[in-house]
């Protein structure tokens, strides 16, 4: 039992981080708080769901175009929308949050809603670790978390872009007086965070259905496991991805499925609490005004 | 020639928004029309109204609390994504008592009021010293999991809610009672924004840093102006909840926290009539257009990010300006 609620934890964990990567990625780094985040998650999954079954595209096209689509519309969105707000934290929030609620419920209007939503796993196997079964697709999420964290670590420290990056996060007038097209780069920054929410959404969605209200809870779960983890920082995001991820294995475990989510608010509101700056968030420290 | 717009102030306004220089009865007139017409219209229009459409407009005062209360949190600096938090906790207690306790809607509905405000001023409590999207996130996912906590522990009523509650004495009393409240709420919290007590708290949406350093208790204030915000918005709750004769978790919907900012950023946000006019379009909209089901969220939702970002003002100031100041095309040098 102790050691199924391990590896369950640990994957749960890994699945709460590389969730919540993106969305830390894009505050970090341009300041935008993407509150379209879970619509453009779940919208990966629905766009990889049409590629596959309605144009019978093979798996890899589909999903390479999926998180490109995605990529893309963020990028869109933030360069149509959310530049003429830039800066104007209100207006950013209502503008992403609009925009993330009408496309969630525009796929309900739709009838996005049922069991046959599904993607298919990369690996139809499972192991026995132990005395626990594993599948395969959750191996592979512990992989690709493992993966784009490293990518995103090297990412930002060897590539002219990545530097980019952490150079408007920084400092964004600095960083224009080296040359560096702050909205452009934020408009990249938008882009990253959406694909690699789309990234997050097909390997994990082939655990279970597309679902709507998911794209709630993956907004949820992200701002959760952000907050604790100091808002801008990546070590923060895995630290707080495993607390969390944890602490709802074992709740899930010991006590009822029920209070899974419950969890995360409990975690988010001990953390204001205590340290409304997140475990690891020390240069915000000023903004958040604590 | 290039030519620019020239606004210029009406020379009845003398300095500040609620100071006028009145030399005739037409300045009077000028000041009060815009203040009475609105109430007469509302309640000519909701005496002639059918009772299908008397419904609606007591649903349009009550959502128009929302906004109210909305407005005024944002005025100080909070943002809320999650005004369903207190209508829910509003609709809840009144729900509660009359269906355990059988209280009449008369003492429930105050009873609601106060409490509501007080329940969701201790629960923002921590969470008072955060500002901008940080708060803005908190309230987004309270009444997310307050959901959640009813459908684990099935308390009152669970995902079926509380039936059979008491209903208010049906049609005028109900929508005149209606009107009554959002008129008072209106016009109370515009002349208490207009205040010194206003000033403050307008100060801490500012720069609250500012208002620190003279020596002001900030927390203390946003604690204020949390409750006044949220005893409103739980009155709109209490009420609704006696006028449906249900509550159950819909009340904790996105719809009761989208409504309010769709409202807002439609009519003009900072101003508290402009919500108001906004839910005077949002909500009969809304109506008209039932049949169209779940796309309703998202026109509301396309609309809040168009005008955010396209018409940022809203209707509201855009009405006022024409109203207060003459506008003229002058030549610039170029």
């Amino acid at each position: 039992m102790l050691q199924g609620v391990l590896i369950y934890g640990f994957v749960n964990s890994v699945m709460l981080v590389l969730v919540a990567m993106g969305f830390n990625l894009t505050f970090g780094i341009s300041g935008v708080a993407n509150f379209a985040y879970g619509a453009l998650y779940i919208m990966a999954g629905f766009t990889c769901w049409g590629l596959l079954n309605s144009l019978g595209l093979p798996y890899w096209l589909a999903a390479a175009l999926s998180v490109a689509a995605t990529a893309l519309l963020a990028g869109l969105l933030f360069r149509f929308v959310l530049l003429r707000v830039r800066g104007l934290v209100i207006s950013e929030v209502i503008a992403t949050f609009g925009v993330g609620l009408a496309i969630l419920e525009l796929f309900r209007y739709f009838g996005f809603i049922g069991f046959e939503y599904t993607l298919p796993v990369w690996l139809d196997a499972s192991f026995d670790v132990g005395e626990t079964v594993v599948d395969a697709q959750r191996l592979l999420i512990v992989a690709v978390g493992a993966l784009l964290t490293l990518f995103l670590w090297v990412f930002t420290r060897y590539t002219r872009t990545g530097r980019a990056f952490r150079g408007i996060a920084q400092d964004e007038r600095t960083a224009l007086t080296l040359g560096i097209n702050a909205d452009m780069v934020s408009a990249y920054a938008v882009a990253f965070g959406a694909g690699y929410a789309a990234l997050a959404a097909l390997v994990i969605l082939p655990l279970g259905t597309i679902a709507v209200n998911e794209g709630y809870d993956v907004l949820v779960n992200a701002l959760a496991v952000c907050i604790v983890g100091g808002l801008g920082s990546t070590v923060g995001v895995i630290v707080a991805g495993f607390l969390i991820g944890f602490a709802q294995v074992f709740t899930a475990s010991y006590g009822e499925t029920h209070w899974m989510m419950i969890v995360s608010l409990a975690a988010l509101l001990i953390i204001l609490l205590i340290k409304p700056s997140g475990l690891f968030g020390k240069q915000k420290e000023l903004e958040e005004r604590i | 020639m290039a030519k620019r717009l020239e606004r210029l102030d009406r020379g009845i306004k003398v300095r500040s928004d609620d100071i006028f220089a009145l030399n005739s009865w037409r300045e009077m007139l000028y000041i009060i029309a815009p203040r009475v017409l609105p109430v007469l219209l509302l309640l000519v229009v909701g005496v002639w109204a059918s009772t299908y459409w008397q419904r609606v407009i007591m649903q349009v005062c009550m959502i128009g609390l929302l906004a109210i209360s909305w407005d005024l949190l944002a005025a100080v600096g909070m943002v809320s994504l999650g005004q369903a938090l207190f209508f829910g906790i509003g609709a809840y207690i009144a729900g509660v008592l009359n269906h355990y306790l059988g209280m009449s809607p008369w003492l429930t509905i105050p009873l609601a009021t106060v409490g509501g405000a007080a329940v969701c001023t201790f629960l923002l409590l921590p969470v008072l010293r955060l500002r901008g999207i940080y708060f803005s996130m908190v309230t987004l996912i309270l009444p997310l999991m307050i959901e959640r906590i009813i459908e684990a522990t099935k308390v009152f009523g669970g995902t079926e809610g509380l039936s059979g509650i008491e209903s208010l004495p049906q049609g005028m009393t109900e929508l005149i009672a209606a009107m009554v409240v959002v008129w008072i709420a209106l016009f109370s919290f515009t002349r208490m924004m207009n205040s010194d007590y206003g000033l403050i708290l307008k100060g801490i949406n500012d720069n609250d840093r500012a208002v620190m350093s003279a020596g002001l208790n900030i927390y203390y204030y946003k604690a204020q102006a949390l409750f006044l915000s949220s005893g409103v918005a739980a009155f709109a709750g209490a009420f609704i909840t006696h006028a449906y004769q249900f509550v159950g978790m819909p009340v904790f919907a996105l719809d009761y926290s989208i409504l309010p900012i769709a409202a807002a950023a439609v009519g003009g946000m900072g101003t508290l009539a402009g919500p108001l006019l906004g839910c005077f379009i949002l909500v009969p909209m809304n109506e008209l257009l039932r049949g169209l089901g779940g796309m309703r969220t998202v026109i509301y939702a396309l609309l809040l990010v168009v005008f955010t970002v396209g018409l940022p003002e809203g209707i509201f100031h855009y009405i006022k300006r024409k109203y207060t100041q003459f506008e003229r095309w002058v030549e610039v040098d170029s």
